[in-house]
């Protein structure tokens, strides 16, 4: 193709416009960045990755758990094993996203035009509650059981038993390994695009962009 | 797990499992020593490099 074609068809083709949209807002050098800010030599700055690791072990154990089935996770030692990878990476994961949530509050870093970053880490914090009660639900135990009939009658006080179902497996399965680890990989995709495009916020202090 | 929680009761209406406060208390603890401890290299590198403020 020669360029005189490329030039003539980036204004309308979609792609195109994609492309330069891309280009403006994240070039390459701001994607994967190898320098940050003094500011961001901190620990607290640490539990954003920390939480990404966590879910990478909760995705690979949880695949790792799907393929086996629970009559492998809840007798063989490797099983179990796993199923404790899954369990613990998920603990470690909310630790790791509430002190990451508080690291950011306190600092307001919704700051110089990071209100998506917030808001779609809030979304994920959310995703990632419902992504957690699914699992309660099927752990196949009698724990999981008595959470399930507990749930469900508070999912119909309040009108959606209907359509959400503590009690029904195969829809509570089907949720917790497809539907919300998908919603809430998208997301986490989106929350660090998000951050490596406007940045990691600055300390209150040593803020030169203002705040709103 | 598959097992009772143990609880603290505070109160008539405050109460808590021990396993919840524990966690509450490590995140606490981690926040804490996060804004405490100094990070490695972080004292006089200056690498304000940032392209963050744009």
């Amino acid at each position: 193709m020669s360029s005189e074609l490329d030039t003539k068809t980036e204004s309308t083709m979609w792609t195109a416009k994609l492309r330069n949209s891309w280009q403006r807002n994240l070039p390459i050098d701001k994607l994967l960045p190898d320098t940050q800010p003094a500011y961001v030599a901190s620990w607290i700055y640490i539990f954003g990755v920390l939480t990404i690791a966590a879910f990478g072990d909760i995705i690979v154990s949880g695949l790792i758990l799907s393929f086996a089935g629970p009559a492998w996770y809840h007798t063989s030692s490797l099983g179990l094993f796993v199923n404790s990878l899954h369990f613990w990476g998920v603990q470690l994961f909310f630790v790791f996203m509430v002190v990451h949530l508080w690291g950011k509050f306190w600092m307001a870093a919704w700051r110089g035009g990071r209100f998506r970053t917030w808001l779609t880490g809030i979304v994920a914090f959310l995703a990632s509650i419902g992504t957690a009660f699914t699992g309660y639900l099927i752990q196949t135990n009698f724990d999981s059981q008595w959470i399930a009939y507990e749930a469900k009658d508070g999912f119909n006080a309040v009108g959606i038993g209907a359509f959400f179902t503590p009690t029904n497996i195969g829809q509570i399965m089907l949720i917790h390994v497809a539907l919300l680890p998908l919603v809430l990989g998208v997301i986490t995709v989106w929350h660090v695009l998000l951050v490596r495009k406007n940045g990691v916020v600055p300390p209150m202090d040593a803020a030169p962009e203002g705040g709103n | 797990m598959n097992v009772p929680a143990t609880y603290i009761h505070f109160t008539s209406w405050l109460q808590i499992s021990v396993a919840n406060l524990i966690v509450i208390l490590v995140m606490i603890a981690l926040f804490t020593i996060a804004l405490l401890t100094p990070f490695p290299g972080s004292n006089t590198k200056g690498s304000h490099k940032s392209g963050d403020h744009k």
